[in-house]
């Protein structure tokens, strides 16, 4: 077994944050592992110009952003092809790969970036038939931009959340008909104007307030049948594109000893990015389904910091804590718990979000007591935050943030 | 599933065998969606041949299994009474049991269904404990079948589907879709299409009456939640819904059972597939914290006989077996035998092989080494199932080849983990290119 100062999983744009913050503060036992060939992340099949306003001042692809983001990460030992298979108490981490086979290392601190997925067709326990061509948007970018594959000549693409126009730029890339973007709720879950130019750009069909009933077709996709406006229609197309729903990937961390927060399906962390076991660290969308590459970025690099204050002994310990509750129509909150005295987190916010749609009054109460709010009209997968500088004390009992809907 | 183990059964006997199958893969048919547990036979119905068959069918897993290089999780069954009613049906599930040989198979107690499976909801009033009722590998097991059927000189034609056949001078010629081929003995065992085939034989004695099974699979970690498989205490119908571990490290809910007349379209149903859910949560509460990894529908080719129908049509040169229900996973083997005694009765003899060919099956059972522990290993496919390069190109290759992206599936649970193929489906297109029917590989312009 090998030991580190700091061992980092996963090679995106929050693992290579953290890793270059942490080489620049002058820790040089450092590894980095990745399950991809080359590091970059999610990025890597994103070709669309997105990326990099927030950490290098001007727009990226997202090839380019992920290249970017390891030569400013050269030098650091980056080990790709890497699978975890396992962790263990007190930073223990067993890998595989192809050419050496079984391992295990340890690092003082450990840092889980291993992202997000999107949800596919099966947890959503859509009706109909099971075959080929259906499909996430995250797979089709692989197809299309690291294959250089079609997989499907006209698609429908379900959800409406940012990741679905990505999704509709990806389509027309691999010169694949877009059919339909549907959306069951009322309106676009993405920002204005994302529509818009989806339809006027793009020229494809967004419909809002349409229900996907089933897909059909025996071997490969004949068509969906959807409800809208209270009928039954069936749109033909050989491809239908899952998109959105992410979810923190947690494979390894699902069976391991490590809390995990039933709200975000992530890792519980302290305000320190610290989880359960304090010998892991936790930072970008393994903590929050989903955030641009831009926040895992600036997390990566703020986790760093507390793992570097964490290995100088200047980190205060994980003993005695206070958890932080949301409840409905809030989904998640984090981070998950305070250690206190929580006298040294004031610069930073709690971010939720919400399950549903809502207005009313963001209320965060300490023992009974309001301590504040702000009226406020809240929406899925929009960015929600709370300033933690709010909490005068550090002697309460209980924190909660609600929703008081009007 | 019944073709496989046939396929085996008689080419260890020293006929000349060719497997004829429609789909474009072997188990694309009834076979692919099943439970995957090995019976006993315990609540069979006492004397029929769906009891012998699969009592036989154990005995010969067990004693073959490591010459195929088939996995075995004992897990045991529990089976759960959850109303005073289901309760006092228990005494005369045991007493079935060991008037079926299953001797033992004996009533727990309240206390000591808690004790065993402290998981269940409280309101369990007592079990039947099943020891030997295990879980197998469903598809490695009918493939390492067909591959030492074939290693004794087996053929197996895929998407070649039997249009219809004259028998005379006590020669068969078949019409099949790959043009017409030759025959001294035709064994049906068509599944969901057997009334269709048998009736290239004769008029056709029994109705396909397809039924149809929904499951709901969950995550890995959700498996940790029992030990043994959590089954219902039966009703006339069905043996109902159960909870069980697979030998891939998931958790099974399921199935339901829903007749119909389609033989293709095994849909899903999401209110089904919820009420399902709900149910495995009754039994299990813990559930509810657990996510859905896939859900899947089967269809049993079920006739309104309740017992497998396996018979010779002497005069034909036609051997039936059919109306293969849930039980077929592990009645195959049995079913294979009897075929072969039947074939012994009424065709001539068969020379059993002195020593059968040892088969490898590559290992998918999460509770053995995977081979991605061993170094050189490629590249790393699948990373939710571990799937390496090297078993998927395995599985491209060989004898029996994968012919779809089922058939991929099955033999290696490539895009069958938590992820469905978000991460790999792109980099296995780009490794199958052109040799899985049905998956488009077309390049970009």
């Amino acid at each position: 077994m090998s030991h580190h100062d700091v061992v980092i999983l996963g090679a995106g744009p929050a693992g290579l944050a953290a890793a270059t913050r942490l080489a620049a503060l002058g820790i040089k036992d450092l590894v980095v592992l990745d399950r991809e060939s080359e590091p970059g992340g999610v990025p890597r099949h994103c070709g669309h110009v997105a990326f990099g306003l927030r950490e290098f001042h001007r727009p990226m692809s997202g090839p380019a952003y992920a290249r970017r983001l390891a030569e400013a990460a050269a030098g650091i030992d980056i080990r790709t092809r890497m699978t975890v298979t396992a962790i263990e108490p007190g930073g223990r981490v067993h890998v595989v790969h192809p050419d050496s086979g079984p391992a295990t290392l340890s690092g003082r601190a450990v840092l889980l970036a291993f992202g997000v997925r999107e949800t596919p067709r099966s947890t959503q326990l859509v009706s109909g038939d099971r075959p080929v061509g259906v499909t996430t948007t995250g797979a089709l970018q692989q197809f299309v931009y690291l294959s250089r594959i079609r997989p499907f000549r006209r698609a429908v693409v379900v959800g409406s959340e940012l990741v679905a126009f990505s999704a509709l730029l990806t389509l027309r890339h691999g010169g694949i008909e877009a059919a339909a973007m549907i959306e069951e709720g009322p309106r676009i879950t993405a920002r204005r104007p994302a529509d818009w130019v989806a339809r006027l750009a793009l020229g494809v069909p967004v419909l809002t307030g349409t229900k996907l009933l089933a897909i059909r077709g025996l071997d490969r996709v004949e068509a969906v049948e959807i409800e809208r406006d209270g009928r039954r229609q069936a749109i033909a197309c050989d491809g239908v594109v899952f998109t959105g729903r992410f979810r923190p990937e947690t494979a390894i961390l699902a069976g391991s000893h490590l809390e995990i927060d039933r709200g975000s399906g992530g890792p519980a962390i302290d305000q320190h990015w610290r989880c359960s076991d304090p010998a892991f660290f936790a930072a970008g969308n393994l903590l929050h389904p989903v955030e641009t590459a831009g926040v895992a970025w600036a997390e990566g690099r703020a986790a760093a910091d507390a793992i570097a204050a964490f290995l100088a002994g200047t980190l205060p310990p994980a003993a005695s804590t206070l958890a932080v509750k949301a409840t409905a129509p809030l989904k998640y909150i984090y981070p998950q718990r305070l250690s206190l005295p929580a006298a040294a987190i004031s610069p930073l916010l709690f971010k939720l979000r919400t399950a549903r749609a809502a207005k009313g009054n963001l209320r965060l109460v300490a023992d009974g007591r309001l301590l504040w709010r702000r009226r406020m009209t809240i929406l899925p997968e929009r960015r929600l935050s709370l300033p933690l500088s709010r909490i005068p004390r550090a002697d309460v009992s209980s924190l909660s943030v609600e929703f008081e809907e009007i | 599933m019944v073709g496989c183990a046939l396929f085996r059964r008689f080419c260890l006997g020293g006929l000349k065998t060719v497997l004829l199958e429609r789909g474009a893969d072997i188990l694309s048919g009834a076979s692919k969606g099943n439970s995957a547990m090995l019976h006993t036979g315990f609540d069979a119905p006492p004397g029929s041949l769906e009891h012998a068959c699969i009592q036989a069918g154990h005995a010969e897993y067990l004693a073959v299994r490591e010459s195929l290089g088939l996995p075995l999780l004992e897990t045991g069954g529990l089976m759960v009474a959850w109303s005073e009613e289901e309760l006092a049906r228990l005494p005369a599930v045991v007493a079935q049991a060991h008037r079926n040989g299953v001797l033992d198979v004996v009533q727990v107690g309240a206390e000591e269904v808690r004790r065993r499976e402290p998981n269940l909801a409280p309101n369990a009033l007592g079990g039947v404990s099943v020891p030997l009722e295990h879980i197998i590998d469903p598809w490695s097991a009918p493939l390492a079948y067909a591959l030492q059927a074939m290693a004794h000189g087996g053929e197996v034609r895929r998407g070649c589907e039997v249009n219809g056949g004259d028998f005379a001078d006590g020669q068969w010629r078949l019409a099949t879709s790959q043009g017409p081929l030759a025959a001294r003995i035709v064994v049906n065992a068509a599944g969901l299409q057997g009334d269709l085939v048998e009736a290239i034989a004769r008029a056709s004695p029994f109705a396909i009456r397809p039924r149809k099974g929904q499951f709901v699979v969950f995550d890995k970690p959700a498996a940790r939640l029992i030990t043994a498989s959590i089954m219902p205490v039966p009703s006339e119908r069905t043996k109902g819904v159960m909870v069980a571990r697979t030998i891939f490290g998931n958790l099974l809910v399921g199935p339901t059972a829903e007749d119909q007349d389609d033989r293709a379209h095994a849909t899903l149903d999401q209110g089904q597939l919820e009420a399902l859910i709900a149910r495995g949560q009754r039994m299990l509460p813990a559930l509810a914290g657990e996510s859905v990894n896939a859900a899947y529908a089967g269809l049993r080719p079920a006739t309104d006989s309740k017992d497998y129908i396996v018979e010779a049509v002497a005069e034909a040169n036609w051997i039936t077996a059919a109306g293969i229900r849930s039980t077929g996973l592990t009645g195959a083997l049995g079913i294979a035998r009897h075929a072969a005694a039947l074939y012994e009765r009424h065709f001539g003899r068969l020379e059993e092989a002195p020593s059968p060919a040892r088969i490898s099956m590559p290992n998918l059972a999460e509770h053995l080494p995977r081979p991605c522990l061993a170094a050189g290993y490629g590249e790393m496919v699948c990373h939710c199932e571990l799937v390496t390069r090297t078993e998927i190109e395995q599985a491209l290759g060989g004898p029996l080849p994968a012919r779809d992206v089922g058939g991929l599936k099955r033999r290696t649970r490539a895009m069958m983990g938590r992820c469905q193929g978000f991460y790999c489906s792109a980099r296995i297109a780009a490794l199958a290119k052109g040799r899985l029917v049905g998956l488009s590989t077309e390049s970009l312009p």
